[in-house]
């Protein structure tokens, strides 16, 4: 028990589940106290280093430390730190303990060296993440649901996986697994849904926003860069991510420019990040993994900035609605700044942190000489420009006076949006302190003035279209409105196509109901044959097989009986 | 958005924001004009081309907010198009 108990992130799940019960003060000594435990005992862990145990007559790893998992595991605690910090004048018991827990289980499972432990924390972190969600108030329970059921689905498929695997190996040792493993497709799939691949992703913008202020900022950090570690884990060089990692970084965009809730914009512009770590696994060089493990640290850091400060906004305006906001500068101006700075670091500007991370993906993508991804890529920098990096600020804080006028957020909001801050100019101006935690050598310099030249122009000239988007009048207003993505395909469509087959179906009964009967009859009489001895479905089929259908159908029902 | 209100604050001021624009062209035209002093050294041929990153950025851009606004036409459905009418969030502002 001892060896599943030793590690950084039981500091942080133990905390969480007692913080319920403590008084006030121990509650708020425990949720920026804890990440700094754990963080001062990952730091002094020997590297590389593993703990083994046989459970079952299997070797599980439930702890291992080498250089990919140090930096997740790191970047995890600093951003459970900033978001403890954050979340500090919360009143409510369950948020901060859910948060604790959740970011307790995502660092246990990026320090976890089998599937199987790996499954176990994968799940703890869907439950307590969707104990973050419910923390807002009833009204999200719906939503909340709709997250969990994508969340569990994705973790049964990881288990159907890791069964399949563990058989056919005897193995359950989590290295690189890449499609052609056994299991690896579900795996893949399991990672994918929690990374949000195109077509995957709508959990995301759906339940991010739904959460507190604080909330959306605890989840912004964990749950989807534990997808990008276990896939840099898995399935590094794997071809097929740099397709998929292409169209993250630009479908998401397109819903960006148009959607009015300004959080829900930064779910959009989040998974086009994503996109760019996707890519670089998919390329697999040192390079580009390199600049996938600094990408997903300076993102943690640079979305949760922006992400409090819309969570600031939403806190003290009473909505982050771009519709309805408009020259807050004036009465937030701490908070203004600091999203400018969140902006310009996911902007990648030269001496902020988005600058010197996703360069090393961009170089990765060109020296691979893949051009039309390369060229995506650079629309979707431009793209991400213009409507994170100018239209989250620009719609709050400039554009027009909405005539609100509200207080400054509270001091610990304040406190932790300017060490975020800190943490992305200083990372910006001094890529070694960055470049020195990756996990394979990093020779490469993001400043010359080549680069920063053509990061400018690109960055410029978007400024200069948005411009003249906005003085012509073609750019669209913010509108309170829906715009539907595929989650309508399985919110709206199919449910409503069911309902039809299933009023056919009925209208068929009457009309043929002796046919019906005597179909009926022949039916049972193929069940009995089916059913008895060596009948079909009396065989011996494998553990695996049986696994996955279960797996299939259970998570087919859910979503449809959610729906 | 009255004029009085404008006039309060300072970076919503027409004359303001006139200044900021003319800023932001003078950038970008050095920007460009710095192409003939500096050199950038790229992988990909036509990456190194003149003035690359400034019309593709520009076209890009352009290009994105076309499409999303038709995709509105599309796409776009009233606020509440999935919800229960309980599950309209009440927020009020904290002071």
């Amino acid at each position: 028990m001892s060896a599943w108990l030793a590690n950084p992130g039981w500091i942080l799940i133990a905390a969480g589940l007692l913080s319920p019960l403590l008084p006030r003060m121990l509650r708020q000594a425990f949720l920026v106290g804890a990440p700094l435990a754990a963080a001062a005992w990952l730091w002094h862990m020997p590297q590389p280093s593993e703990t083994t145990v046989v459970w079952l007559g299997y070797t599980l790893t439930p702890l291992r430390l080498d250089p990919l998992a140090f930096i997740f595991a790191l970047i995890f605690l600093f951003a459970a730190f900033l978001a403890g910090l954050y979340m500090l004048h919360v009143r409510n018991r369950l948020e901060p303990a859910s948060a604790l827990v959740y970011a307790g289980a995502a660092v246990a499972a990026v320090l976890a060296g089998d599937l199987i432990t790996l499954f176990v924390y994968w799940e703890a972190t869907a439950i307590a993440s969707a104990l973050v969600i419910l923390a807002n108030g009833p009204q999200t329970y719906r939503v909340t649901m709709r997250y969990l059921l994508i969340q569990v689905s994705s973790g049964l498929l990881l288990m159907a996986g890791a069964v399949i695997y563990l058989r056919a190996t005897g193995s359950a040792t989590f290295d690189h697994l890449g499609l052609d493993a056994p299991g690896g497709w579900l795996i893949f799939l399991a990672f994918g849904i929690k990374a949000a691949f195109p077509f995957l992703h709508n959990w995301l913008q759906d339940a991010y926003p739904a959460a507190s202020p604080s909330g959306t900022v605890v989840l912004s950090a964990f749950t989807t860069k534990l997808a990008i570690y276990a896939l840099a884990r898995g399935y590094a060089g794997t071809d097929i991510l740099i397709p998929i990692g292409a169209v993250m970084t630009a479908y998401p965009i397109f819903y960006a420019v148009i959607e009015n809730d300004l959080r829900r914009v930064l779910a959009y512009s989040l998974n086009n990040q994503l996109g760019f770590m996707v890519v670089g696994i998919g390329i697999g060089t040192e390079l580009a993994l390199n600049g996938t493990a600094a990408h997903a640290f300076t993102h943690i850091l640079y979305k949760a900035l922006l992400f409090m400060s819309m969570g600031a906004v939403l806190y003290r305006a009473g909505t982050v609605k771009g519709s309805e906001l408009g020259g807050l500068y004036k009465s937030m101006p701490f908070t203004t700044v600091c999203c400018i700075v969140g902006a310009a670091s996911i902007s990648a500007f030269p001496l902020f942190s988005g600058f010197v991370s996703k360069s090393l993906i961009l170089s990765a993508t060109a020296y691979q000489g893949a051009w039309i991804v390369w060229l995506v890529l650079i629309f979707a920098s431009a793209g991400v420009f213009h409507h994170s990096g100018i239209k989250i600020p620009f719609f709050a804080f400039f554009a027009h006076d909405s005539g609100i006028r509200c207080k400054e957020a509270p001091a610990n909001m304040l406190a932790a949006m300017g060490i975020t801050a800190a943490a992305c100019i200083g990372i910006g101006c001094a890529p070694a302190l960055l470049y020195n935690l990756l996990p394979y050598p990093v020779d490469y310099q993001p400043y010359t003035s080549g680069h920063v030249l053509s990061q400018m122009q690109l960055l410029l000239f978007s400024a200069l279209a948005f411009t003249v988007l906005m003085r012509t009048g073609i750019y669209p207003p913010e509108l309170r409105s829906t715009n539907l993505d595929f989650d309508w395909v399985y919110r709206r469509m199919l449910p409503a196509a069911l309902a039809h087959l299933q009023r056919m179906g009925t209208h068929a009964q009457a009309g043929f109901s002796t046919q019906w009967q005597q179909a009926s009859h022949r039916a049972t009489a193929f069940l009995r044959r089916s059913y008895s001895e060596a009948g079909l479905l009396s065989r011996g089929v494998s553990t695996g097989a049986m696994v996955v259908w279960t797996a299939v159908l259970l998570a087919l029902y859910l979503i449809f009986y959610q729906a | 958005m009255s004029d009085h209100n404008n006039n309060r604050l300072f970076w919503l001021r027409p004359a303001v924001v006139r200044v900021v624009v003319y800023v932001l062209y003078a950038v970008c035209a050095l920007s460009v004009i710095l192409e003939f002093v500096i050199h950038r050294h790229e992988k990909l041929d036509f990456a190194a081309s003149f003035g690359f990153y400034a019309w593709y950025g520009f076209a890009g851009c352009v290009g994105l907010v076309i499409a999303a606004k038709g995709l509105r036409r599309l796409l776009m459905q009233p606020e509440d198009y999935y919800e229960a009418p309980t599950e309209q969030a009440n927020r009020e502002p904290h002071e």
